[in-house]
């Protein structure tokens, strides 16, 4: 079966500034693919290589075997949405230029609208709606035309827990529906969660790559060093047990 | 695809309260200060184009053409006939023309009223420049008093035997009658005047020509502003990361400027309809005997704004820039242009550089349209040079935009 996606030693240079050194990575059938890496490490440009708004200096992206992106989903960092059109009316927008039509774009809409929860909200202006609900429809709109390959750059950035939280349920449904993803993140508690495999990029390069487990043995080795600690809650769990799992919006 | 940009880009217009403030109610708020402001206004104006015909072919009238060539304030042309003059005035190509009739050389020079035998000028005059026939016939009057002293000397001469005679108390009561007819007469027009003149409009015949002629100039410039405002939307894409997210779907930078463009162009023509129904509505202006010529002209006008309104997008960095950059531009060509003050009063040099801007063009295509009533066919070279400059504007605009596609 050929791999959602191949990259080979991608090099990219800014004004004589090196910003991809030699990338290489593959993303297999249906898994979440983790990208961590500081910022200005080069986890957006490996993206936005791949979604082709970066033409790179080096190297080859093959999607599916081959050059075209239809089955490619691309949910930006930025809400990049029309903030006076409604939700509704921004994924038809999104839909049409993806190459939807008719009744099928009509299904497509009211299915992402139920896929991020905003079936409730759909008809509201989208510059009125919280920022994890834009957040939500920012999702949507990159994945309105069901690809089968999904990059997701930062999409929890600025939402609070109920919304990441939502956001989580609505990655793992997408990978239970077989879709490879590519996730960039800063928090590693997401990429533990989330990510089957993660690569960390940093100046450029793949520092490191494979499962949670396979880069802490490569990296700290087989030596367990035992602590006893008392287990204090994350602040996040105690905000979640008090204020509860469900989405406020 | 085209047609997905095209609808986007109204679905955002409906929510834009501002950008329908600037598309629809500012222009008809300037509409109404512009005619208000032009339709009772004079003003003063440098050398004017005067056409001369000499029917009368005499020494007299070879004279009072020399003496008019002489005068620094007028540009003398000698036309063969009446009607060559007229179809030059008709074209816009000259504001008067005046006819030195038949008979004016043997007739005399009178400065009290004149019998109804003596030869009339005529003069063929475009109301749309208010000032020339004034100048015109000013110029001719003072050519006949200074320009031709001997005949204004014997017309003396023969005034005074008229009415004077060598003094004696008859003819002294002979002045005191008509003296005292000329107290009782009520004022003339032209009762001061050498010679008499009939002028007559050869173009502009309406209930308010001055509103006709000045609603395409106003039409114009808000064009270019609601266009130069509405091309930002490519900036607020690019702001917002919109821009990026829309071309890496199957939208291309050249799809979506098409696209742009046809959404501009539409809303443009939509302004104009709704700017000029306003004129006919309020201000008398005769839209409907003018329909075909109108369509036309909306049509080759809005495509060049709309492109040059992208264009302006395209050059500016951000919204800023963009609306200080627009906002000169669009004032700038607009004044140069025509719009704001017509390009008759202007500099002869700055009218013919005037003609390198698409807006000046725009401009004589509706006055062809509404003013001269021209036929059809004369709007075929203001609709070619629109077109043209269009052209011109939207593959400039596409060249700038490549710095939105691939880094």
């Amino acid at each position: 079966m050929t791999a959602p996606l191949v990259v080979i030693n991608l090099v990219k240079r800014f004004n004589g500034r090196t910003a991809l050194d030699g990338v290489s990575f593959e993303v297999h059938e249906g898994e979440v693919f983790g990208l961590l890496g500081p910022n200005g490490a080069g986890k957006s440009t490996v993206v936005r290589t791949i979604v082709g708004r970066v033409r790179p200096d080096g190297g080859t992206v093959a999607i599916f075997g081959g050059e075209s992106r239809a089955n490619v989903g691309f949910v930006p960092q930025e809400i990049a949405l029309y903030p006076l059109l409604s939700a509704r009316e921004n994924l038809v927008v999104f839909g049409r230029y993806l190459g939807l039509e008719s009744d099928a774009l009509e299904k497509a809409v009211d299915d992402s609208l139920s896929w991020s929860g905003l079936s409730e909200r759909a008809n509201d202006i989208t510059k009125t709606l919280s920022g994890g609900m834009k957040r939500r429809l920012n999702m949507a709109a990159g994945v309105i035309h069901k690809p089968r390959l999904l990059l997701l750059d930062e999409p929890t950035v600025g939402v609070d827990p109920q919304s990441r939280e939502r956001i989580y349920q609505m990655i793992e449904r997408l990978r239970a529906d077989g879709v490879s993803l590519i996730y960039t993140t800063h928090y590693m508690e997401e990429a533990e969660r989330l990510c089957d495999r993660i690569a960390i990029i940093d100046h450029g390069r793949i520092i490191a790559l494979g499962t949670k487990d396979e880069l802490v043995r490569s990296t700290i080795g087989e030596k367990r060093e035992v602590v006893m600690v008392e287990k204090v809650p994350s602040l996040e769990a105690v905000f979640l047990h008090l204020t509860g799992r469900e989405l406020r919006e | 695809m085209i047609g997905a940009v095209v609808r986007t880009g109204w679905m955002n217009l409906r929510r834009d309260r501002a950008a329908w403030m600037l598309s629809f109610v500012v222009p008809i708020v300037f509409f109404s200060i512009f005619a208000a402001i032009f339709s009772s206004q004079r003003r003063s104006t440098p050398r004017v184009t005067l056409l001369v015909v000499d029917e009368d072919h005499s020494e007299r009238s070879k004279r009072l053409v020399e003496g008019l060539q002489a005068e620094s304030a007028l540009k003398v042309t000698v036309e063969p006939d009446a009607k060559a003059a007229e179809a030059i005035v008709k074209k816009g190509d000259a504001p008067v023309a005046l006819v030195i009739p038949k008979g004016f050389g043997a007739s005399q020079l009178t400065f009290g009223p004149r019998g109804s035998d003596s030869p009339k000028f005529r003069m063929m005059r475009d109301p749309s420049d208010m000032i020339a026939p004034q100048v015109a016939s000013g110029m001719l009057q003072k050519v006949l008093f200074t320009g031709m002293p001997d005949m204004m000397m014997r017309s003396g001469i023969d005034d005074l035997e008229r009415f004077g005679g060598p003094l004696t108390p008859q003819q002294r009561q002979n002045l005191d009658r008509l003296t005292e007819m000329l107290k009782t007469q009520k004022p003339q027009k032209q009762s001061g005047d050498l010679v008499r003149i009939d002028v007559t409009d050869v173009v502009g015949k309406k209930d308010n020509p001055i509103v006709a002629f000045y609603a395409a100039g106003v039409g114009v410039m808000f064009l270019l502003f609601t266009a130069s405002g509405a091309g930002g939307a490519l900036l607020d894409e690019a702001e917002s990361g919109t821009l990026d997210r829309i071309l890496s779907t199957r939208v291309s930078m050249s799809t979506l400027l098409a696209g742009k463009l046809l959404y501009l162009w539409t809303l443009g023509v939509l302004q104009m309809i709704v700017m000029f129904v306003w004129g006919a509505l309020v201000f008398r202006l005769p839209l409907m005997n003018h329909l075909p010529g109108f369509a036309v002209m909306t049509a080759a006008t809005t495509l060049a704004c709309s492109a040059f309104g992208l264009l302006l997008a395209a050059v500016a960095r951000t919204r800023a820039q963009l609306g200080a950059i627009s906002t000169l531009a669009v004032l700038t060509i607009s004044a140069i242009g025509g719009s704001m003050f017509p390009r008759f009063l202007m500099p002869e040099g700055l009218q013919k550089a005037s003609l390198v801007l698409f807006n000046s063009w725009a401009l004589d295509g509706f006055i062809n349209v509404f003013w001269r009533e021209a036929p059809l066919t004369s709007l075929a070279a203001p609709v070619a040079v629109l077109v043209a400059w269009a052209a011109v504007f939207f593959i400039a605009a596409r060249y700038l935009a490549r710095r939105w596609e691939t880094a």
